[in-house]
């Protein structure tokens, strides 16, 4: 690759440049903001599914009934490695090419957090949720998310997560408002999210 | 095949030009006012709204002014997470980067993530001269560079299509980029979003090399954000071998808990949504997932110029969230267009005279008029950039670059800008103006349409009014109406 130090040099000096004659010293932040209040697992249900995604709430041991539910009908699931429950007829993900994904019709996975305020589902892509590829090409996305995992805003999310692992943020299924502005879900991402929230 | 914005007439000629064209006018103003109401009511639920902008603009002003101790630092962590990290003092040589990864790879197209930095470059024409076609994969960006047409809003940049346009645009060109539309396409929003879906996927299988921007740039972890609504963003992040991503140097911030603030100011200002639909963060290469070869290419572009103007700096802390363009009264019914650049609305009018200097080209000294100054803009930007202040202080510049045939509005644009500095200030002027209202009211002489105007005032404003209409002012002031009333219809 061609070497680009030259323009760093001179990046960096027009930046210097450009700054001397300012007052540098710091401007405070407030972060009162960070001040969260308690944990609405009920809040984030009812925001999740503010986004047109399902949301089923039960208790931990229902998970496999319910997992099994949300499946009916649909053809060839896919499972990552280290999910927590068991999932019947679920192929594993040894490697599957993009276009092998694409031949599969739902994915199910687990979650690291959610976040009540805004009804997001983060995956940090570890052992249950599996590397992003699976969780963006089947079209049809189940995610359990136990109440334990559930923050009350994004500073508490931001806080919980690994700057080095890749993050995925999910508010609903895709959707696009670029047609005068209407909402509608289902582009390229899963056009279906169903959340199982159980605890 | 893409349009460009290069020679486009200065903003008045090509606003008289947008404002006849009804049918913009009218998808323009629907689509303005429900994304306006639609920001309100997600604003309102956020108790905090005031301490997050305030903390959004001191986390960008800290890095500005630190802004080289803060690249190094980014540069340093994006290496060793296994980046390569290249450094572009203008958009020919950031061009030069994206393709000659391209090259090395052999391919003959990328797919690409809606990014306004590589608009601002021209990368996709440059790639084009190369052999290398650049497919947008964002929905606008697609119907755009299908309709061989140009961006108008920052966040819808079809803005100005409406649904049966689109299907047009679909049918006759979709076939010449790829899978072509279903013939029995109609124009329902959900029939189009699949035909756009079944188009850009087998592109998506393919590609091998993938191009994209990026929101925000963290220092001390060396992560990259990409906000989006489709899911196009995570295909081209995730799916090919290759991500070259092109970021302008002022979209760093200095630690990821810093995201906290920006992660509930953007989908909030922007789409009027709690969160939009898909965030990616990732941070150089993860083995075994996405890109196994990650480039980032920093970008300077005029951004240094910006920085060095004590006033403008400011813009610098833009997150492109478009809520000051959804609120302006002038884009509302100029549209983008006029703007003559990806950058459009009350901050394009100030970012590109910014960062291309004043005193240059005709278009670019245009844009600081191209406002009323009515401060709504200020008011929406989640990261407190003074647009209003700006505009007034670039207006002075470009008098100053004109001279010696300096205009009369010299002068008073440097008052308003002393006045504009200051809340009060402001506030004092505008009583006086209101009273100046109603006493110059019997001079006055109607418009087509019933606004009242002023005629030829008197005074070191003659020369200012022998050439424009003054619409009378208010006898309230837009502040004054607001305090008393809270914004509640009388
Ligand atoms: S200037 Fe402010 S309101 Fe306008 S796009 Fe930038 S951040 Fe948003």
């Amino acid at each position: 690759m061609s070497d680009t130090s030259a323009a760093r040099e001179e990046i960096l000096s027009r930046v210097r440049s450009a700054v001397s004659g300012a007052d540098r010293s710091p401007v405070t932040v407030p972060r009162g903001y960070r001040a969260t209040g308690p944990v609405d697992v009920g809040l984030f249900a009812e925001r999740v599914a503010d986004y047109r995604a399902t949301v089923v709430r039960c208790a931990l041991a229902e998970v496999p009934d319910r997992i099994a539910q949300a499946l009916t009908g649909r053809g060839r699931v896919l499972v990552p490695e280290g999910f927590a429950w068991p999932v019947r007829g679920a192929v594993p993900d040894d490697g599957l090419t993009s276009a092998d994904l694409d031949a599969v019709d739902a994915v199910v996975t687990g979650a690291t957090v959610g976040i009540a305020a805004t009804g997001t589902i983060v995956l940090s892509h570890g052992p249950g949720e599996g590397r992003r590829a699976l969780t963006l090409v089947p079209d049809v996305h189940v995610c359990v998310v136990r109440e334990d995992q559930v923050v009350a805003d994004v500073p508490d999310a931001v806080a919980m997560l690994d700057p080095a692992r890749p993050t995925t943020w999910v508010s609903g299924p895709s959707a696009t408002s670029d047609i005068e502005l209407d909402r509608v879900e289902g582009v390229h991402g899963p056009r279906t999210l169903h959340v199982i929230l159980a605890g | 095949m893409s349009a460009t914005f290069v020679g486009m007439p200065a903003f008045p000629v090509a606003a008289r030009e947008a404002l006849a064209n009804s049918q913009q006018r009218r998808n323009l103003a629907h689509a303005t006012s429900t994304i306006r109401a639609k920001r309100a009511a997600v604003v309102a639920e956020v108790d905090d709204w005031e301490q997050l902008r305030l903390a959004g603009a001191a986390i960008k002003d800290n890095t500005l002014l630190h802004l080289d101790e803060q690249l190094l630092r980014l540069e340093e962590s994006l290496t060793a997470r296994g980046a390569t990290v290249h450094w572009a003092r203008d958009a020919a040589e950031a061009c030069a980067v994206v393709a000659e990864v391209a090259r090395g790879h052999g391919v003959d197209e990328v797919v690409k993530v809606k990014s306004m930095a590589t608009v601002e470059i021209g990368l996709n024409d440059a790639l084009a001269a190369e052999g290398i076609a650049a497919w947008e994969t964002d929905l606008a960006e697609l119907i755009v560079q299908l309709g061989d047409d140009l961006p108008s809003h920052i966040l819808v940049p079809a803005i100005h299509r409406n649904r049966a346009e689109i299907r047009e645009i679909f049918l006759r060109h979709m076939a010449e980029a790829g899978r072509p539309a279903p013939a029995d396409l109609t124009d329902e929003p959900a029939r189009l979003a699949e035909a756009a879906r079944l188009h850009l996927r087998e592109k998506f299988l393919r590609a091998k090399v993938a191009v994209s921007g990026a929101n925000f740039a963290v220092a001390d972890s060396g992560t990259l954000v990409v906000v989006e609504s489709e899911g196009n963003g995570r295909m081209c992040l995730t799916l090919p071998e290759v991500l070259v991503s092109v970021v302008g140097i002022e979209k760093v911030v200095p630690t990821w808990a810093d995201l906290d603030v920006f992660l509930q100011l953007l989908p909030r200002s922007s789409t009027g949504e709690r969160m939009n639909p898909y965030t990616s963060t990732w941070a150089g290469v993860t083995p075994g997932d996405g890109p196994q070869e990650v480039h980032v290419v920093l970008l300077d572009n005029g951004r240094t110029r910006a920085l060095a103007d004590e006033v403008g700096r400011q813009a610098l802390r833009c997150i492109r969230c478009s809520a000051c363009l959804n609120v302006c009264p002038v884009y509302e019914r100029t549209g983008g267009h006029a703007y003559g650049s990806v950058y459009p609305g009350p901050i394009g009018a100030i970012l590109n005279p910014l960062l291309k200097g004043v005193g240059v080209d005709a278009q670019t000294d245009s844009l600081p008029y191209a406002s009323s100054l009515c401060g709504a803009c200020f008011e929406a930007c989640p990261v407190r950039i003074d647009i209003p202040s700006v505009l007034v202080d670039l207006r002075a510049q470009v008098v100053d670059a004109h001279r010696p045939s300096a205009k009369p509005e010299a002068l008073a644009m440097r008052a308003a800008a002393a006045a504009f500095g200051s809340g009060a200030r402001l506030g004092a002027l505008e009583r006086l103006s209101g009273l100046a209202g109603r006493l110059l009211g019997s001079r006055g002489r109607t418009a087509p349409g019933g606004r009242r105007l002023l005629g030829r005032v008197p005074g070191p404003g003659a020369a200012w009014t022998d050439t424009r209409d003054l619409p009378r002012p208010p006898a309230e002031s837009f502040r004054a109406w607001w305090s008393r009333t809270g914004g509640r219809d009388e």
